[in-house]
C-alpha cells in the first residue's frame, strides 16, 4: 500500500556519490580502477566523426556517373586539403581540362559510380570527458568511460539550466525565505555558486552572468524571469545544454518558494568549500534532476537500505509537493487504505499529515514526497 | 490453449502504469478490478518492472486474488506468475508501453507529399512519433537536413521515395545524406540505427552498397510500389519487429517484462488503436478517439471505414504541459478558466506540473486549470489529426484500413464533424474527471461536435489493454469494452450557425421510449447556452429537431431533422452555443459565460 508516492529529492550531508562518466560515442579511457581524480582530469576521449560534405563530381564535369571513376584522382582514405584535385576531366580532343576540386579539408570515404558523387569527411572533433567531481575511480566501461566516487555532500534541485560548473559556495542570504536583488550580486561573486533564498529577481540573474557567477542555486524561479534569462520557453523540460554563462538550479519549484530549511542549513555549513554543480534536468525517459556535489574526505557514511528509505510508512517525513500546502514539510500520521474525496471531488489515495505548523492536513498520496537523508 | 479465465493487463504510461484484471463470470468476461502506481523507467529505478508490480500489487489487494510470487532462483526477484498454478497468478499476461518516449522515429522519402507522407503514414500507423519528415524537396538545404539527422536520435529511421523501376539516384542521395549524418540511436552505446528501407527495389542494391555495415538495414517491400498505390504493412510490420526486438530491449527493464508477458508488448497508440477499429467496423459508425498521456495526444479517427492515427508528441499533461503552454499560448488557456487566474500563476503552476508530473489537482481550482489546458492540448492535437486525415484524390489504394491515413494537401479532408456518430475519450484527464460531465464539456469545447454526436469516455482507461488483449482474445475484448470500458455520457446535439444572444437556435421535441409509454416535450433552446435533458444510460428517445433559421443539424439549414438518441450518464447535451464556439474576450463575461455552461452541466464552477 505503500508504493503511491513520488520518489524524494536527495539532501544529504554525508552520502556516497558515483557518476558516471560516460562518451557519447565509444572512445578511449585514460585512467583505471583506483586513480584519484580531479573535477578537471579527463577520463576518457574520443573524436567524433565530423560531418561528410558531397561533392557532386560528375555534375560539376558534365560526365556520367559512371564514368566518374575514370577521372579520379583521388582514392577512398586519402586526406585532402581545400583546392586538391578529386577528378580531372578533359575535353575537345584533350585540350580543354576540367578540374574538381576539393572544398574542405578531410577524408575521402565515399565514391558513388551511381550518383558520381563523393564524400568527403570533415575531420573529427576531440571530445573529452572530465572526472567532473574529485574523487576516486572504481569502475572502466571499455571503451565507454568509468565511475567516479567520493564521498560527500549532495543536494539534488527540482529544475534547472545550464551545464557542469565548478566554484566555491557563497550563501548571499540570511534566511531561505529571502529575496536576492541585484543589490546583493556584487563583484567579488564571480566563479563562485551562490546560494539565494526564496527567490532571485530576473535583474539579479542577469547581473550575476555578466560577472561571471558560476552557478546560482535558489528555492523558487519565477518562470517568466527564466524565459527572459534563456531569451526562449522551455516546452519540454530537457535541459542542460544552454548556452548560457550560469548555471541556475532550484530546489522547490516556479515561484516565490522558500528554500526548505534542511537544505538551506546544509548548503550554508557548506560555505567556502568547492562544488560541482550541473543545473541538467530531465524530467521524463530516465529522469536526471540538477545536483550540487561537495566532496568531502574522510567522513563515514552509514549504509542506507535504499529499498527501505522508498517507503511510505508512519512517521515518514514527506513534503507536499502541490497546492494548496505546497513545499510544506510534515509526518505521515495515517494512511487510510480506501479512496477519499478530496476538494476537487476526485476520490484518491490520500494519507494524513502533521505539518510542522502542528497543522493536521489530508493529502493526495501522489502529491507528497519522501524527505530522504 | 487451455481455457483462459483470468487475464492479467498492464499499460505502462510515460507516467502510470496501469493494471487491469479480467474475468470469465459464466460465458462472459468482466473487468473486476483496476491498479496503478507510478511508471518506473526513471532513476532511482531504472526498471518497469518496479511500476508494473506495484500496479499488479494493488490489483492483489483489491481483489484478494495472488498474482506475484517470488521467484526461487537467485536474483529472479519478484515476479507475475503465468499460467495460473495452484490459485497463484494469472492464465494469461498482456502488456502495452509509451513509457520511455513510446517509439521515436524519423522519416525520409523522395517527394514531399507522396512517397514521405506515405513514410509518415507507415510510421504514424505503427504507433510512432515522428521526430521529422525529411524529403529530397523539403525546402531546406542539404547541410541542413544532415545537421538535422546527425541532431535526431530516433530509434529507427523509415526511408522510402521512387516507385519500382523509378528514380535511383534520389533514394542514393538519402542514403548518402544518412551516412554524412552518421546518426546513432537515441538508446543504446555502440548500437546500430535501426534503418528500414521500404523504397523502389531497383535501388536496394545501391543503397545496401552505401549504408554498407553502418546501420541496421532491414529491406521491406516499397510501400509506394506505383504512384497510384500504397503498401505499407511490410513497413508497419517491420517496425513493430523492431520496436520489440531493439527498442525495447534497450528500454529500462523491458528486456525482463517481455519475459513475463504471454505476447510482444505492444506501443499504447497501437493497441488503441485496435479497439478503436473494432468498435467503428461493429457499429459500422464513424469514431472520433483521443487518449490524452502525459507526453502525447494520440488521436484517432474512422470516417467512411477510412482509419487515420496520429500521435501528437509532446502535446500532453504532465511531461509535455508546457510544450502546450508554448504552442496554444497563455491567452488561450487563460479563456477556458472559469475564475479570474493572474497569468504569472498559471504559468508557475503548469511549470511545477512539469517538474513534479505525477503530481494531481487537490483543489477544484487546480483541477479546472489543468482541464483548460486539456482543452487546448486536445484541440491542437486535433487540428494535427485534420491536417493528416485526408483522402488520397483520385488515386487507387491498395492498403487495408488500418494503413490507410491520409494524404496532406492533395485529398479532401476525411473529416467531417456533422457526420462523426461518437467521440471517445480516454487518458487520466477526461477518464479520471471527477465529475463525467467535465469531460463532456472538454470535449465539446476542444472538438466542437456539429449535428448529433454521442459522447463518451473510456471508464478507467483501459483501451490500450483492450486493444492488445483483442488482437489475441476478440470477443473477451469486446465484452469487456462493451459492458465495463465505455461509459456513455450522452447524445449531443449541436446546430451549426450563428445567432443572436438569447434567440432561439432550436427546438427540441423529445418522444422518450419508456417501455410502453410514450412522453413528448418540447424545449427552446436559447443561442449562446447549453441545455441538459434528462436521458439515462441506455434509454433512447426519438427526437425532432427544428433549427432557426440559419441554423443546420444534419438535414440542411433550417431544416427539419428526426433521429433516435440514447441518453448517458450526463443525459442529453443541447449545444446551442453555435459554431465556431465564441468565447467573450472581456474576463467578467467570459467567466460569466463559462460559469453558466457549467452550471447547465450540473457543476461547480468553484
Amino acid at each position: 500500500m505503500g508504493t503511491a508516492y513520488t520518489p524524494g529529492l536527495k539532501v544529504s550531508s554525508k552520502t556516497t556519490i558515483r557518476k558516471t562518466r560516460r562518451l557519447p560515442l565509444k572512445g578511449e579511457v585514460n585512467v583505471k580502477v583506483g586513480d584519484h581524480v580531479l573535477p578537471d582530469t579527463v577520463v576518457a576521449r574520443t573524436e567524433l566523426p565530423g560531418v561528410m560534405q558531397t561533392v557532386r563530381v560528375a555534375e560539376y564535369l558534365g560526365i556520367e556517373p559512371s564514368e566518374v571513376e575514370r577521372v579520379l584522382k583521388v582514392a577512398i582514405g586519402d586526406e585532402v586539403e581545400p583546392g586538391t584535385v578529386l577528378a580531372e576531366s578533359r575535353s575537345f580532343f584533350g585540350l580543354f581540362r576540367n578540374e574538381c576540386k576539393s572544398p574542405i579539408a578531410g577524408t575521402v570515404e565515399m565514391i558513388s559510380p551511381i550518383s558520381g558523387h563523393i564524400g568527403i569527411r570533415y575531420k573529427p572533433t576531440l571530445v573529452e570527458v572530465k572526472a567532473y567531481i574529485e574523487g576516486d575511480i572504481v569502475e572502466v566501461l571499455p571503451e565507454e568511460g568509468v565511475v567516479v566516487e567520493t564521498t560527500g555532500a549532495l543536494i539534488q534541485g527540482i529544475f534547472g539550466v545550464g551545464g557542469e560548473r565548478l566554484g566555491e559556495i557563497k550563501v548571499v542570504v540570511a534566511q531561505p525565505g529571502e529575496i536576492v536583488d541585484e543589490d546583493s550580486i556584487t563583484d567579488d561573486l564571480a566563479g563562485k555558486v551562490i546560494v539565494a533564498g526564496a527567490n532571485i529577481t530576473g535583474m539579479a540573474i542577469r547581473k550575476a552572468a555578466g560577472i561571471g557567477v558560476a552557478g546560482i542555486v535558489v528555492g523558487g524561479i519565477i518562470d517568466k524571469d527564466l524565459v527572459d534569462y534563456l531569451g526562449y520557453d522551455i516546452g519540454v523540460a530537457i535541459t542542460g545544454h544552454e548556452e548560457i554563462p550560469t548555471t541556475l538550479i532550484a530546489t522547490e519549484g516556479f515561484g516565490v518558494m522558500r528554500m526548505a530549511h534542511r537544505t538551506f542549513e546544509l548548503l550554508k555549513s557548506l560555505e567556502g568549500r568547492q562544488a560541482s554543480i550541473n543545473g541538467a534536468t530531465q524530467i521524463r525517459a530516465g529522469v536526471i534532476r540538477p545536483e550540487i556535489i561537495v566532496p568531502i574526505k574522510n567522513i563515514v557514511v552509514a549504509s542506507v537500505d535504499s529499498s527501505a528509505e522508498q517507503t511510505l510508512e508512519l512517521g515518514t517525513r514527506i513534503r507536499i509537493i502541490r497546492e494548496p500546502y505546497f513545499g510544506m514539510l510534515g509526518e505521515v500520521v495515517a494512511l487510510p487504505p480506501e479512496p477519499v474525496l478530496i476538494e476537487s471531488g476526485a476520490k484518491v489515495r490520500t494519507l494524513k499529515a502533521k505539518l510542522e505548523n502542528g497543522e493536521d492536513v489530508t493529502v493526495p498520496r501522489a502529491n507528497v514526497e519522501i524527505i530522504q537523508e | 490453449m487451455a481455457e483462459v479465465k483470468t487475464i492479467l493487463a498492464t499499460d505502462c504510461g510515460s507516467t502510470t502504469t496501469k493494471a487491469i484484471l479480467i474475468e470469465k463470470q459464466g460465458d462472459e468476461y468482466r473487468l473486476v478490478v483496476r491498479g496503478e502506481a507510478p511508471t518506473t523507467v526513471e532513476a532511482p529505478f531504472d526498471d518497469v518492472t518496479v511500476g508494473v508490480v506495484n500496479a499488479v500489487r494493488e490489483v492483489e489487494e483489491l481483489s484478494g486474488r495472488k498474482i506475484l510470487f517470488e521467484g526461487s532462483n537467485p536474483g529472479e526477484g519478484i515476479k507475475i506468475q503465468v499460467p495460473t498454478k495452484n490459485d497463484v497468478g494469472v492464465d494469461m499476461y498482456l502488456s502495452t508501453s509509451s513509457a520511455g518516449g513510446g517509439l521515436q522515429m524519423t522519416v525520409a522519402g523522395v517527394v514531399k507529399m507522396m512517397s514521405a507522407e506515405s513514410a509518415q503514414r507507415a510510421a504514424l500507423g505503427a504507433g510512432a512519433i515522428i521526430m521529422d519528415t525529411i524529403a529530397i524537396d523539403d525546402g531546406r538545404k542539404e547541410y541542413q537536413k544532415v545537421e538535422r539527422i546527425r541532431q535526431l536520435r530516433p530509434d529507427m529511421i523509415l526511408m522510402s521515395g521512387g516507385t519500382d523501376g523509378g528514380t535511383v539516384k534520389h533514394l542514393v542521395d538519402i542514403a548518402e545524406m544518412l551516412i554524412s549524418a552518421d546518426p546513432k540511436p537515441r538508446l543504446g552505446i555502440g548500437v546500430k540505427l535501426p534503418v528500414i528501407y521500404a523504397g523502389n527495389k531497383d535501388a536496394v542494391e545501391a543503397v545496401k552498397q552505401i549504408l554498407g555495415d553502418r546501420v541496421d538495414l532491414r529491406v521491406v517491400p516499397n510501400l509506394r510500389p506505383t504512384l497510384d498505390r500504397e503498401n505499407l504493412q511490410p513497413a508497419r510490420e517491420a517496425i513493430h519487429e523492431l520496436f520489440l526486438q531493439h527498442v525495447m530491449q534497450q528500454a529500462p527493464g523491458y528486456s525482463k517484462l517481455m519475459t513475463w508477458t504471454s505476447s510482444g508488448i505492444m506501443s499504447t497508440p497501437n493497441a488503441v488503436g485496435k479497439i478503436i477499429q473494432t468498435i467503428a467496423e461493429q457499429e459500422k459508425i464513424n469514431v472520433l478517439a483521443v487518449d490524452i498521456g502525459g507526453a502525447t495526444t494520440d488521436v484517432f479517427s474512422v470516417f467512411s471505414g477510412v482509419f487515420t492515427r496520429t500521435v501528437s508528441a509532446n502535446l500532453g499533461m504532465s511531461y509535455s504541459i508546457c510544450n502546450v503552454l508554448a504552442e496554444a499560448g497563455i491567452e488561450n488557456i487563460r479563456r477556458w478558466i472559469p475564475f479570474l487566474a493572474d497569468e504569472g500563476y498559471v504559468r508557475n503552476q503548469l511549470r511545477n506540473k512539469m517538474i513534479r508530473p505525477t503530481t494531481i489537482p487537490q483543489t477544484l481550482r487546480d483541477l479546472y486549470i489543468e482541464q483548460a489546458v486539456a482543452r487546448e492540448a486536445l484541440r491542437l492535437a486535433f487540428e494535427h489529426h485534420k491536417s493528416l486525415a485526408r483522402e488520397l484524390k483520385g488515386v487507387q489504394q491498395v492498403r487495408t484500413i488500418a494503413d490507410a491515413i491520409s494524404q496532406e494537401g492533395t485529398g479532401k479532408t476525411l473529416v467531417h464533424l456533422m457526420d462523426l456518430d461518437m467521440i471517445v475519450g480516454s487518458g487520466g484527464i477526461l477518464s479520471h474527471a471527477p465529475r463525467r460531465a467535465e469531460a463532456a464539456l472538454m470535449m465539446l469545447d476542444a472538438y466542437q461536435p456539429e449535428g448529433v454526436t454521442m459522447l463518451a469516455v473510456d471508464s478507467i482507461f483501459m483501451m490500450p489493454q483492450l486493444g492488445i488483449l483483442s488482437t489475441i482474445m476478440p470477443q473477451a475484448a469486446s465484452q469487456v469494452f462493451e459492458r465495463d470500458c465505455l461509459i456513455k455520457l450522452g447524445t449531443s446535439i449541436v446546430p451549426v450557425g450563428i445567432g443572436k444572444e438569447g434567440q432561439t437556435a432550436c427546438t427540441i421535441a423529445v418522444r422518450y421510449r419508456k417501455s410502453q409509454e410514450c412522453e413528448a416535450k418540447t424545449y427552446a433552446i436559447p443561442f449562446g447556452s447549453i441545455k441538459v435533458i434528462p436521458l439515462g444510460v441506455g434509454e433512447k428517445a426519438e427526437v425532432v429537431i427544428t433549427p432557426a433559421r440559419g441554423f443546420d443539424v444534419g438535414s440542411g439549414r433550417g431544416r427539419l431533422h428526426t433521429v433516435e438518441v440514447e441518453g448517458g450518464v450526463v443525459g442529453l447535451i443541447i449545444d446551442a452555443r453555435g459554431r465556431p464556439l465564441v468565447i467573450p474576450s472581456e474576463d467578467d463575461k467570459r467567466i460569466a459565460k463559462l460559469r453558466e455552461w457549467m452550471e447547465a452541466l450540473g457543476l461547480r464552477p468553484e
